[in-house]
């Protein structure tokens, strides 16, 4: 859905979303990261099962909410990217209550 | 263990910042939390790392004025803790903070807290805003000037206000491509704020004539309709269509892959919400603010807004508004005396009337149309919980039934984001149903924590901190 613009050219780092390792900027912030993947969403509704993406990117919806380093619903939109991150889409209500 | 400051300023914006620096000019010990990585707010975010760069030169001058304030906060020996999450604050004698950091809590008392918590974008729903692809204009301003991105393909930009117009140009400066864009300013605008206007040309003749060149070269690139009264996004898993009706009763259907909405700012209101602040209702932003005095304190002792959290009035006046609290601040911690505090206010007085001089005038020209706060039935109201406006609508009866026994009842305002995009909309919804005005219906009451903490992360306040 995005694309980095032409003339940036940050320091690559490697993460892992959903186990496919996948270069991503420094800096940049987990949301961001996502909306640039093919399938640029980050988790299903505990509800319906909806797809949800980032909405507001300025942690207020909660919509951007995943799975980071084996913790459940961090706010992706605040969460700036780490080498070797692993970030996995969030189904449904976390097993973890927080 | 829990630390002890005189003011605790919640923030990095242009306020915080701005409160920061009067306040160590005047010898208090101040600590500065916001949830961002880096200072200068949601206007000036990333400035530090793009200062002087390309990507600043495109996100143009009011953007690059941000790294002059950000270098003097830097300078002002202020601490300074990003990546902070308030969770809690208590007012009384001094205030109690809680904070959340990289996964642990802690607390800080406080002589003063000064809230600079700016601005979110008003909730606008409509029938599939929840879809993937459906995002607001903002967000995707953030991610330019955080991460150096932009739409790939060509999108819809839908919204009132200044800021959709100045995306779309930043969006067009940076090699994007706006599909079209879909006025939703309400027809005959023009005629009802004229009288608003000479105050407006007098205080900033500049943004106003730059609002219209944009508006003029935007209609010379893409396709620009006005007057949109209802839109409607549609598609499996993802954004496939968007349905537009404008006020004249042209229907039209495109296909889009991302729709941006934007329709104005609302004051972040949750922490004076839970701290039992009085806030008053501002027609022309239809939005609540919580009630000031001439330098931000609440009815809340010790307590002070500045910035947008007191009213939407852009970033010049939420730094007049910070310098002027922080005066307040130091005067009352016995660094000025009240008379040297009232000098030193009299110019920053002066400028702030000016800076919000235009503010009538784009309150009132900008002032959304009504579907914003009452949309069709079928349009999810909580995002977080799923609920529906006709779910909203069904509790309506002779109970008359206020937000929290809706929320009770339908768990709208319950989720993670706890009201934060339903809470104007049921109220609209009960107003209008029940025939009461919104300020009468009022809001959800806040109750803490104001952002979800694990256990986990209590677990590392420490204990006898928490009990004394
Ligand atoms: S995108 Fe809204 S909280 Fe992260």
């Amino acid at each position: 859905m995005f694309r980095t613009l032409d003339q940036e050219t940050g320091e690559t780092l490697t993460v892992h979303v959903d186990g496919r390792p996948v270069a991503a900027i420094a800096d940049e912030s987990v949301a961001a990261l996502l909306l640039r993947q093919a399938a640029p969403w980050c988790r299903t509704t505990p509800v319906s099962g909806a797809l949800r993406a980032p909405y507001c990117m300025m942690g207020v919806c909660f919509d951007c909410l995943a799975v980071v380093d084996g913790v459940p619903s961090v706010q992706t939109c605040l969460t700036p990217v780490r080498e070797g991150m692993r970030i996995e889409r969030q189904q449904g209500r976390p097993d973890v209550t927080p | 263990m829990s630390r002890h400051v005189d003011l605790l300023i919640v923030g990095a914006g242009p306020a915080g910042m701005s409160a920061a620096i009067v306040a160590k000019r005047h010898g208090l010990r101040v600590l500065v939390v916001d949830e961002q990585p880096s200072p200068g707010g949601q206007i000036w975010r990333n400035i530090e790392n793009l200062a002087g760069t390309p990507r600043a030169g495109l996100l143009g001058k009011a953007y690059g004025e941000g790294a002059a304030v950000v270098g003097r906060f830097r300078a002002s020996g202020a601490d300074y803790e990003p990546g902070t999450q308030l969770w809690h604050v208590e007012a009384g004698a001094g205030a109690r903070a809680f904070l959340r950091r990289d996964g642990a809590a802690s607390s800080v008392r406080a002589g003063c807290v000064l809230l600079a918590t700016g601005a979110q974008e008003r909730p606008a729903p409509f029938p599939g805003w929840t879809l993937p692809g459906v995002m607001t204009v903002g967000a995707a301003q953030i991610v330019l000037k955080s991460s150096g991105q932009i739409p790939s393909g060509p999108v819809w930009i839908a919204g009132c206000g200044p800021l959709p117009l100045l995306y779309a140009m930043q969006l067009l400066q940076a090699g994007g491509m706006v599909a079209g864009f879909l006025d939703t300013t309400p027809p005959g605008r023009s005629r009802e704020v004229i009288a608003a206007l000479p105050a407006a040309l007098l205080g900033a003749p500049g943004d106003l004539l730059k609002g219209l060149s944009w508006i003029a070269r935007l209609r010379r690139h893409v396709p620009y309709i006005r007057h949109v009264a209802a839109i409607e996004a549609t598609g499996e898993g993802g954004l496939e269509n968007i349905r537009y009706v404008t006020a004249d009763g042209r229907d039209a259907t495109v296909e889009a892959r991302l729709l941006l909405v934007h329709e104005g700012l609302v004051p972040t209101i949750h922490p004076t919400l839970a701290l039992g602040c009085r806030h008053v209702w501002n027609t022309d932003q239809d939005s609540f603010a919580p009630a000031l005095d001439g330098w931000g304190e609440t009815s809340e002792q010790n307590v002070f807004v500045a910035g947008d959290g007191a009213g939407i009035g852009g970033a010049r006046a939420a730094c007049l508004r910070g310098e002027l609290a922080a005066l307040r601040i130091a005067a009352k911690a016995g660094r000025l005396s009240e008379a040297e505090a009232e000098a030193l206010a009299l110019p920053v007085r002066s400028r702030l009337a000016r800076a919000l001089s235009p503010r009538r005038f784009l309150d009132r020209y900008y002032r959304p149309r009504p579907a914003v706060f009452i949309p069709p039935d079928q349009t999810i109201a909580c995002r977080c919980e799923e609920v529906r406006v006709a779910a909203i609508r069904e509790q309506i009866g002779a109970s008359r039934p206020g937000p929290n026994q809706v929320k009770a009842f339908t768990r709208a305002g319950m989720g993670p984001c706890q009201g934060r995009q339903c809470g104007y909309t049921v109220a609209h919804v009960l107003a209008a149903a029940e025939g009461r005005s919104v300020p009468d219906v009022g809001l959800y009451r806040v109750r803490p924590p104001l952002k979800p903490v694990t256990l986990g992360e209590l677990a590392a306040l420490d204990t006898m901190d928490a009990l004394s």
